[in-house]
């Protein structure tokens, strides 16, 4: 029939469009078996920034590669990329507990430790992680606590406790991490809980205790609470410690505090997936991560602390003795890890929607 | 009726040769690969249970729905009506005047209004949803300006409340209320007006009785038009409300991005579709016949 | 005219500062030099200077146009045939295929991001900058088809049965009479989904895989980090960019 004749061509064409579209795509990354001359292209899937772009230049150079990098905006929403098929990322950095999930789904391949000398180097406390104490998955990268930055003008006397995030005098004021594994923490350890806990009644008054606590929430925010601390739109903000540290820079009298109760120790960590269609190269890029040069540079840059100890002889004092940077040692007994709670993330999941939902 | 497609002879044309079927095939196909079959996808995983860690495990559940009974989901639900419902008051309420006022300049001008009527709609969302946080942030402009001239002496807290979605919400679809009903308003003929002028006493009669009537179905298109994307709105609450407030639209993300339940967030994107095509509906059914039939033109 | 009241211009005049006076905000403090505040501190090109080097945001921008440009092309080649299959056909079949065609044009946004995000993990396509385009191709097909099948309503069909008689082959009556018509609704349409591709968030948002961070997705994580006079300064330029775009459609009707 000639009615279908002009179709199946056009339909033809259309396929072939879209199939030499992604063939080059693909292409790009899977030519490294092309020879010298085939540019391999390397995808990073990373948290917003998270990256110096000079350091990245200085590994395509080095590598004769091309490196792209995506970003992500918290540990959830990098699994649930990976799981919605996004499946042409290299490296990626999962917090701690999302590494053991990651592990659990069968997403990461194994690391070659030949290919990274650089593991030799690492903090003492993050060479045996719980969540990978061989380091078969991941890397860690970078670490650091979590606490609450304020403004030692506006908040008298200082701080040390979780509970000033329900304090009224401040509603409108504070910021919380829009992460729910932190928020919960937080709470839980003011409760005098772990923040791994299982049990769903504990969750579920930690639920409530964070719902009363909503209407003198400014924002739930992951990223630019440091601007906000800086600008003055809050005066209290659970954050990551470097990312406090760096509204220090803008508003001297920002402090940060680890309350009394405890609170996270994380460590943000390198793996490659098991769909990278470059291994070879992306244990490259997390050995050069991980370096004590470059990785110091990145702490210099982030005010996050590196994982590699050797890069504390090339970071500047004023960092190395900022808390909110490099925690003293003496805290990291009183920290905890976030861990896999397994099918309980389920409640957790639930729990956060419901406190966003109201 | 339109004479094309009822006239015999016009089968001499293209379509003689290229059917009508064998132009529609490739673009028909597309649209039911990429469109309906995903939409079914979408109907079959709201009916599937979740994964431990996300995921879809097919196991035929109604609990999704039963889900949705939540009072909680009911309440996101009205309170994105109730936003959507104002921002669409708002635009009339803004929009008409301002529609009434260009149908209403010379031919010459009404076109150059019209065009700057126009550029906010072509200009990046984000964009000038970012203005408004450049605006209302504590340290932003409004503030800033509002403690130099000495009229307040702390600053207002602007953003990341259900105001300031509004407020963005009726700036990103104002254009879309004010399209349609210039193109309502611009047909009435000026003579209806001036003989209403000369029957009705007050302003508010002309408006009640004459403008109103003749301008409906451009006043449904318009509230249609905004109500439907602002009820699925996710960019504005989630940067202006500050990830507290939440409308469905950002429900619906968080479900899929956030809280990997699928199924649920299917769910609760076929119960948002089926409002809006609900909306449609009493759209196209408020229309009267005679109304379609110019519409069609 | 009497209707031209006071108040009636005052509310316009109101409605037009709302439209414009945020946009004209951004693209002022885009040449202030100061870093945080939104007082000025003095005229500055330094944060055009910034944006010209960050190559992350060029590689999104060319992101962005590549998929609008391939997206466009497609919906175009889809699209316009379509139209005028749709302008041939008669009774129910058409009012049918009408409701199916510009059905991704009423969904909401969200619900088109998450159904083709299902729909290519059921169907193992891995997310990329491809799928970003097909997403696009999807939710702008009905644009085409909409703008074009207006200007094709107004077409006399005696033309083309003229030129029939006068021995054109279907081809060249195509391509002599009624390519000629339509073409100003077809660059209309194809510039209109151009810019919806450009601007589009939530379904890339969605669907989006390595590599394929768009402009948009770039933008947002850039508001999401804090703000920056960088911001602005792009913003600018992406005002500029769109007046531009008008500009062209405007054109293009005009003739």
């Amino acid at each position: 029939m000639p009615v279908s004749r002009g179709l199946v061509r056009f339909l033809g064409f259309v396929a072939i469009a879209v199939l030499l579209w992604n063939g080059c795509d693909r292409g790009r990354e899977t030519n490294q078996q092309g020879g010298a001359g085939a540019m391999v292209t390397l995808h990073y899937f990373t948290w917003s920034d998270y990256v110096s772009p000079e350091l990245i230049h200085e590994f395509e150079q080095a590598h004769g590669a091309r490196v792209v990098v995506d970003t992500f905006s918290s540990n959830e929403e990098l699994l649930a990329k990976l799981q919605g098929g996004a499946s042409g990322y290299d490296v990626a950095v999962p917090s701690d507990f999302m590494v053991s999930i990651m592990a659990a789904q069968g997403m990461l391949a194994e690391l070659d430790s030949a290919a990274l000398p650089n593991l030799k180097a690492l903090e003492p406390h993050l060479q045996h992680p719980a969540f990978d104490p061989t380091h078969r998955y991941a890397v860690p990268y970078l670490w650091g606590t979590v606490g609450i930055g304020y403004d030692s003008t506006v908040v008298t006397p200082p701080p040390d406790s979780w509970d000033i995030l329900w304090d009224k005098r401040y509603r409108g004021r504070i910021s919380m991490l829009n992460d729910q594994r932190e928020v919960f923490g937080a709470v839980l350890r003011s409760m005098g809980q772990s923040m791994n806990t299982t049990d769903p009644t504990v969750i579920e008054a930690a639920k409530h205790k964070l719902i009363a606590q909503k209407p003198l929430v400014k924002t739930y925010a992951s990223e630019h609470y440091d601007q906000l601390l800086a600008s003055g739109d809050v005066v209290l903000a659970q954050g990551w410690g470097g990312q406090v540290a760096r509204a220090m820079r803008d508003r001297p009298s920002i402090r940060y505090v680890v309350p009394k109760e405890g609170g996270t120790i994380w460590a943000d960590c390198l793996v490659v997936l098991r769909t990278s269609p470059n291994k070879a190269l992306a244990m490259q890029f997390i050995n050069f991560l991980i370096d004590a040069r470059v990785a110091a540079r990145t702490s210099e840059r982030l005010l996050f602390a590196a994982s590699n100890r050797e890069a504390r002889a090339w970071i500047s004092r004023d960092i190395l003795e900022n808390p909110a940077v490099y925690p003293p040692a003496e805290l990291i007994p009183r920290m905890e890890w976030m861990g896999d709670v397994g099918k309980v993330m389920r409640t957790y999941d639930r729990a956060w929607t419901e406190l966003k939902m109201q | 009726m339109n004479p094309w497609s009822s006239s015999k002879e016009a089968a001499a044309g293209l379509c003689s040769r290229f059917g009508g079927w064998r132009l529609l095939g490739p673009g028909l196909l597309w649209t039911t690969v990429f469109c309906l079959l995903p939409m079914v996808v979408v109907l079959a995983v709201s009916l599937a249970t979740r994964g431990t860690y996300g995921g879809v495990v097919w196991e035929f559940s109604l609990d999704n729905y039963r889900d949705l009974l939540h009072p909680l989901y009911g309440r996101i639900f009205g309170q994105s009506l109730l936003l959507a419902g104002m921002t669409t008051g708002m635009c009339l309420a803004l929009g008409f005047p301002l529609a009434y006022y260009i149908a209403r300049l010379p031919p010459r001008r009404q076109a150059l209004w019209l065009i700057f009527i126009m550029i906010p709609f072509w200009t990046n969302f984000l964009v000038r949803t970012y203005a408004w946080i450049f605006i209302l942030r504590t340290e932003g402009l409004l503030n800033t300006v509002l403690m130099q001239l000495q009229l307040i002496s702390t600053p207002l807290d602007l953003l990341y409340s259900n105001q300031a979605v509004l407020l963005g919400l009726v700036y990103g679809y104002l254009p879309f209320m004010v399209l349609p009903l210039y193109a309502a308003i611009e047909r009435i003929d000026p003579a209806l007006i001036e003989a209403a002028w000369d029957l009705y006493a007050d302003r508010w009669s002309l408006f009640r009785r004459v403008l109103i009537p003749l301008t409906k179905p451009g006043i449904i298109a318009g509230c249609v038009l905004v109500f439907i994307p602002s009820l699925g709105a996710y960019l504005t609450p989630d940067l202006l409300g500050g990830a507290r407030s939440m409308m469905v639209g950002n429900l619906i993300q968080h479900e899929y991005l956030v809280a990997r339940d699928w199924p649920l967030g299917s769910a609760l994107s076929i119960l948002l579709m089926l409002i809006v095509m609900g909306s449609l509906l009493w759209y196209f059914n408020a229309q009267s016949p005679q109304i379609r039939e110019r519409g069609e033109q | 005219m009497r209707g031209q009241g006071i108040w009636l211009q005052s509310i316009s005049g109101l409605g037009i500062a709302f439209l414009y006076l945020p946009i004209i905000v951004l693209v002022v403090f885009s040449f202030n030099a100061s870093r945080l505040s939104a007082t000025w501190q003095g005229f500055s090109w330094h944060w055009y200077g910034v944006l010209w080097h960050d190559e992350a945001l060029l590689a999104a921008a060319a992101n962005s146009l590549w998929v609008a440009v391939l997206s466009t092309s497609l919906v175009v080649l889809l699209g316009v045939p379509a139209a005028m299959g749709l302008e041939r056909l008669r009774g129910r079949g058409r009012q049918a295929l009408e409701t199916i065609f510009l059905l991704p044009l009423v969904l909401p946004e969200v619900m088109m991001g998450v159904a083709l995000l299902l729909f290519f993990v059921m169907i193992h396509w891995p997310l990329s900058l491809a799928t970003v385009v097909v997403g696009h191709a999807a939710f702008n097909l009905p644009v085409v088809i909409v703008m074009v099948r207006a200007r094709l309503q107004k077409l006399d069909p005696r033309l083309e049965e003229a030129a029939s008689d006068l021995g054109a082959s279907a081809w060249q009556t195509f391509y002599r009479v009624t390519w000629p018509l339509v073409r100003p609704a077809v660059l209309g349409a194809a510039l209109l989904a151009f810019t919806i591709s450009l601007d589009d968030f939530i379904v890339t948002f969605f669907v989006a895989g390595p590599g394929a961070t768009t402009l948009p997705l770039k933008v947002y994580s850039m508001i999401k980090s804090g703000l920056s006079p960088e911001i602005n300064a792009l913003s600018s330029v992406l005002v500029l960019a769109s007046m531009g775009l008008v500009g062209l459609s405007l054109m293009f009707q005009r003739r």
